[in-house]
């Protein structure tokens, strides 16, 4: 409970260094989240339409995605980036193409193959049956793609403060030199409130673009 | 209207189609029938080019659609597939005029249209235009599916086994809904199916095929009672030919299990089975299973006290037939007789089954002359059951 009121004083004491420190963090996750949109979904689209684009992309997304967060960063300063946002801001939009596009690629290949079918059969041509037919029968599954992309991105961008980026990972470093356990809460509960907040939001978005005519309660 | 000249499609070696010629006139209905696997499907697809022929032409109303944009080529087209394929994301009014919106009409028009179609149909419109497909039954979706081929007034339209998925007595419904759509409508439609009712129910014209080749192209009547070939037999059925009541032998159109009696039995076992398999006569056969006489329910109960083996009270057997006569002598003989039914014989005069009048209606209805079946069958139906 000390420890508590102690963070809560610190709060008091510096209100907008920890503000500041929040929307740094969010600015931090939510434009690369934001670019990984605008380059996976169109990615993913076209990899549902040219068969060695889906292989490749999605080799080459899944390597990424198995490279360690730490590791991410510390190449993302090798290969140049220098330190501060730029680098972590380029890690993160990697770790975000994955889902995304994976999610696309899986959300536009599962609708129904006879729909498809008869869609062409009445004369759409390829763009309207992507946008009149899988596009809408797609979108919460790439919207779950996003809603994934986005918490992994809270998590990691904590630790983005390693390379010199800002955000609500500073607490946590600083927390963990100084062994002050109040100001290490300060970095952990803002990023799990946020990722919760994120995947709440995320998750009402999602239903709502889910057509009427699928949701549940129609069933 | 629509013209396959020489049309062949391979994959690969494999000949999926092989040099189909046919031709189908406006406001014809054209049914493609065969085992799967003949390209009956294929060959349906090949007009509005979801697949492409190989060689060989295809003319939709004099053109080749291989000159023609795809796109446009499809839309004027009508497309009915198995699974239905209604959009799930749009309502029953978006799904009935998709084609309509994709060729630029107003949402008024497209409106009014779906409006139109679905009173067709007897839906009506207030209760289903702002509703989802999967709030439909599958009847009803599928009912959706054919409005949608109708609403941009295509002259053709293709189904490819657009009831297969239902269950029967609504596939029969929209079997008879299509019938009068197409009567109204005057569509020139090509079927696919593999279910040789539905063909002689909806067809003007059946096509037949077999490993990619036509096998037969006739009127149901026609092929019903000219077969071209074995396969066409088979595939149409045996008992649903056309033939005439000199070709039809009474051993095909008997009971095989009438109510016997052995001649040594006792009146009391007599009037058991009478009593069980509810009839006022057995036919006495002896040990040898040959036709000795009849018994009949008043004998077996005047004398019962009396007691004694059936023989002892035969009645003798009435006029009967042989194995291997017609039914056209048959239904002589009942007439001359003035009998309600036949026994039939062998050549040794064995009991081999039983000629009644329902007997011969099942005959009328089924093989002889299916016709009667469409405008007849609530009366003959009814003079069967009486019968039996």
């Amino acid at each position: 409970m000390q420890v508590l009121q102690k963070s809560l004083d610190y709060i008091a004491e510096n209100p907008a260094q920890f503000i500041g420190t929040i929307q740094e963090h969010l600015f931090l996750v939510l434009v690369p989240v934001a670019m990984a949109i605008v380059v996976a979904v169109p990615l993913g689209i076209l990899a549902t339409r040219y068969h060695w684009l889906e292989k490749i992309a999605v080799s080459i997304t899944n390597i990424v995605q198995t490279i360690p967060s730490l590791a991410m960063l510390a190449i993302m300063i090798i290969v140049g980036l220098g330190l501060g946002n730029k680098p972590a801001m380029t890690a993160l939009f990697f770790y975000s193409l994955l889902p995304i596009l994976r999610n696309t690629l899986i959300g536009i290949k599962n609708v129904d193959s006879f729909l498809k079918e008869a869609a062409t059969g009445m004369g759409m041509t390829n763009l309207q049956l992507l946008l009149m037919v899988e596009l809408p029968l797609a979108l919460s599954v790439i919207m779950a793609g996003i809603r994934t992309a986005t918490v992994i991105c809270i998590g990691t961008a904590t630790l983005a403060v390693y390379i010199g980026a800002g955000g609500v990972g500073t607490y946590i470093v600083r927390g963990l030199q100084l062994m002050q356990n109040h100001l290490l809460l300060l970095g952990v509960v803002p990023a799990a409130v946020m990722a919760l907040l994120a995947d709440y939001l995320l998750g009402k978005i999602e239903y709502l673009l889910i057509p009427r005519g699928l949701r549940a309660e129609n069933k | 209207m629509v013209k396959f000249e020489q049309v062949t499609k391979k994959y690969g070696k494999h000949q999926v189609v092989k040099g189909l010629n046919l031709s189908v006139k406006k406001g014809e209905l054209v049914t493609l029938i065969g085992p799967s696997g003949c390209g009956k499907t294929t060959t349906l697809k090949m007009v509005n080019r979801l697949i492409e022929p190989t060689s060989g032409r295809i003319f939709v109303n004099g053109r080749d659609i291989m000159e023609q944009d795809p796109v446009q080529l499809r839309r004027s087209i009508g497309y009915v597939i198995q699974q239905i394929g209604l959009f799930p994301n749009m309502t029953i009014m978006q799904n009935i005029t998709v084609v309509c919106k994709l060729q630029g009409w107003t949402r008024e028009q497209c409106m009014h249209r779906a409006e139109e179609l679905l009173r067709l149909v007897g839906m009506d419109p207030k209760l289903y235009l702002d509703r989802y497909p999967t709030e439909l039954s599958g009847g009803q979706q599928q009912r959706i599916g054919v409005l949608r081929a109708l609403a941009a007034n295509p002259e053709l339209i293709l189904m490819d086994e657009p009831f297969g998925a239902l269950d029967p007595i609504t596939r029969e419904q929209l079997q008879s809904e299509l019938k009068k759509l197409q009567e109204q409508l005057q569509k020139t439609i090509i079927f696919v199916t593999h279910d040789m009712d539905e063909a002689l129910k909806l067809a003007d014209r059946i096509v037949l095929m077999k490993d990619g080749r036509i096998i037969q192209a006739a009127e149901p009547d026609e092929m019903l009672r000219h077969p071209a070939d074995e396969f066409v037999t088979s595939f149409i059925g045996k008992d649903r030919l056309l033939r005439s009541p000199d070709e039809v032998f009474v051993e095909e159109v008997m009971h095989t299990n009438p109510v016997t009696i052995e001649s040594y039995r006792g009146l009391a076992e007599a009037l058991e089975r009478m009593r069980k398999r509810r009839v006022d006569s057995l036919m006495v056969v002896d040990n040898k299973g040959v036709l000795a006489g009849i018994i009949t329910i008043r004998v077996v109960q005047s004398n019962l006290t009396t007691g004694g083996p059936v023989s002892n009270y035969l009645s003798p057997p009435p006029a009967a037939v042989t194995v291997g006569q017609t039914v056209r002598q048959a239904v002589h003989l009942m007439a001359e007789q003035g009998a309600g039914y036949l026994p039939v014989v062998d050549e040794k005069n064995r009991l081999q089954g039983l000629m009644t009048r329902a007997s011969l209606v099942d005959i009328l209805t089924d093989v002889l002359w299916p016709d009667i079946k469409e405008n007849g069958e609530p009366t003959a139906a009814a003079g069967k059951e009486e019968d039996r």
